[in-house]
């Protein structure tokens, strides 16, 4: 029943860049990504961390038009992967081809986007796409018509955890022999005026408007928020059997999956991580893991005050001093829903790779902050498993545990 | 500036569909726009050229030739 499934295929659209290679680089480099957005020109809080040299109309034609940037990202990463698997959707049965795709906002440019047309023009002139474009499912349902995916199909919203929630979801499907093969992960593109400014005068951003590319610091004693970023990860899981059978590379398994609900705040986590801990806890029981043989921890991180400290606390209470912590956020920033999904595919490389790649940013670590954070360089070790934290707001909270 | 050319430069327009791959008897369908592409269409009709298409009557075109035909019968001028 708690048997692990294999990593076949990566697909990854970061703000590291277009496709799993440059964005490994990209975190393996350890240098933030931030910069002045144009698209939020003055708002207190003008930088993000974007996708650079993303051409939707080269990519999708002129149905980009059509869909929401979050389905546009989804779709090239779902292709990267479903392509690095070695998988040919014109001959697989479809019927047991799965997608289960996360993510936290939705279309939030489309509904900004037509809320101006309704104001300006009126109701006669909202678009008939408004409503496919803005659905949070879409991104799912998009892949399947594309790749021919006949069987479960939705989206997991769990805030900044859909991306982890929807690959603990996909594992149960293969577990439970819905599926053959699942296509999952995680998606978002949500960073307009009207998000950020919700975001900021909820103090979660970082106000580093003068130097952008050292806001997002996780675990370091200066941060002082997340930088918002867009990203979509798609992993493509199978039975390890089934990938032997085809003689198909496999970069990890992901072996467990804990799900817990803080039950305590808005948006604020527990203090001393409770709800988290009890997904970690319940991730290695379901990977069949001791906290001991954790060498890696890929960590929520967001780069805010209360999440590093709180994290941190609950790393070294459940999983001791040993695991070499990391937040790829100070390199990618904080894509929301997508992020659970690339973190993942972060993971299963530092298992392939046998390298952990470094936390951007941190030049003076938190004293309250009492893990073994990997600084400034890539650290080559033998990483045989892995934790991937995700905490959504509404104290939702979604670990995967990934081993060799 | 005859209907037909008005509804070329609005696909280009609003479509992205470069006119060089129009004539009077290409279907929307192989400008791969759909039922909702052709609601997007009819209003944008109406903004330009002053006529309105009904839903139902959207939901008929099948060319581009169609829409010229049932543009003109409504009166539209450019």
């Amino acid at each position: 029943m708690n048997a692990p499934v294999a990593i076949t295929g990566l697909g990854l659209m970061t703000p590291g860049g277009i496709g799993a290679a440059a964005s490994w680089d990209a975190v393996l480099r350890g240098e933030s990504t931030a910069s002045p957005d144009p698209a939020l020109e003055g708002l207190d809080v003008d930088f993000s961390c974007r996708i650079p040299g993303f051409d939707p109309v080269e990519h999708l034609g002129r149905r980009a038009r059509k869909l929401d940037r979050f389905v546009q990202l989804a779709i090239v990463a779902a292709r990267e992967a479903i392509s690095d698997a070695g998988l040919d959707p014109e001959s697989w049965d479809g019927t047991r081809v799965g997608v289960v795709i996360g993510c936290g906002m939705g279309g939030a440019p489309t509904w900004e986007e037509q809320h101006s047309v309704l104001l300006e023009r009126g109701a006669n002139r909202v678009s008939p796409h408004l409503i496919p474009r803005m659905i949070p499912n879409m991104a799912a349902g998009h892949i399947a018509m594309e790749f021919g995916a006949h069987g479960p199909n939705l989206a997991t919203a769990t805030a900044c955890a859909s991306g982890a929630t929807a690959l603990g979801y996909a594992l149960d499907l293969l577990r439970l022999r819905r599926c053959d093969i699942v296509i999952a992960g995680g998606t978002e593109a949500g960073i307009t005026p009207l998000s950020i400014a919700g975001f900021n005068n909820m103090t979660a951003l970082s106000t580093r408007r003068d130097d952008p590319t050292a806001a997002s610091r996780p675990f370091d004693v200066g941060r002082d928020g997340f930088v918002a970023a867009e990203a979509a990860g798609v992993l493509v899981l199978e039975r390890p059997e089934d990938a032997a059978a085809r003689g198909q590379r496999v970069y990890a398994k992901l072996a467990g999956y804990g799900a817990s609900a803080d039950g305590h705040h808005v948006t604020a986590p527990d203090p001393q991580g409770a709800g988290g801990e009890l997904a970690v806890r319940a991730a290695l029981a379901d990977a069949g893991l001791e906290p001991g043989d954790i060498d890696h921890v890929n960590a929520h991180g967001t780069s805010t005050p209360l999440n590093d400290v709180s994290e941190a606390r609950m790393i070294s209470r459940v999983l001791g001093d040993r695991p070499a912590v990391t937040s790829t956020k100070g390199v990618t920033g904080h894509a929301l829903g997508g992020a659970g999904a690339i973190e993942a595919a972060f993971s299963a490389l530092a298992i392939h790779h046998q390298v952990i790649p470094p936390t951007a940013n941190l030049d003076s670590q938190d004293p309250e902050i009492e893990v073994d954070v990997v600084a400034k360089a890539p650290r080559e070790t033998s990483v045989e498993a892995v934790i991937s934290d995700s905490f959504g707001f509404g104290g939702q909270n979604a670990v995967l545990a990934f081993t060799k | 500036m005859s209907v037909y050319t008005k509804i070329v430069e609005l696909l280009d327009d609003k479509f992205g569909i470069a006119a060089d791959e129009v004539t009077e008897t290409t279907t929307f369908e192989a400008l791969d726009l759909d039922s909702l592409d052709l609601v997007e269409f009819s209003m944008a009709a109406e903004d330009e050229l002053g006529v309105k298409i009904e839903d139902e009557e959207a939901a008929e075109l099948k060319t581009v030739g169609d829409a010229v035909k049932l543009l003109e019968a409504k009166g539209a001028s450019v």
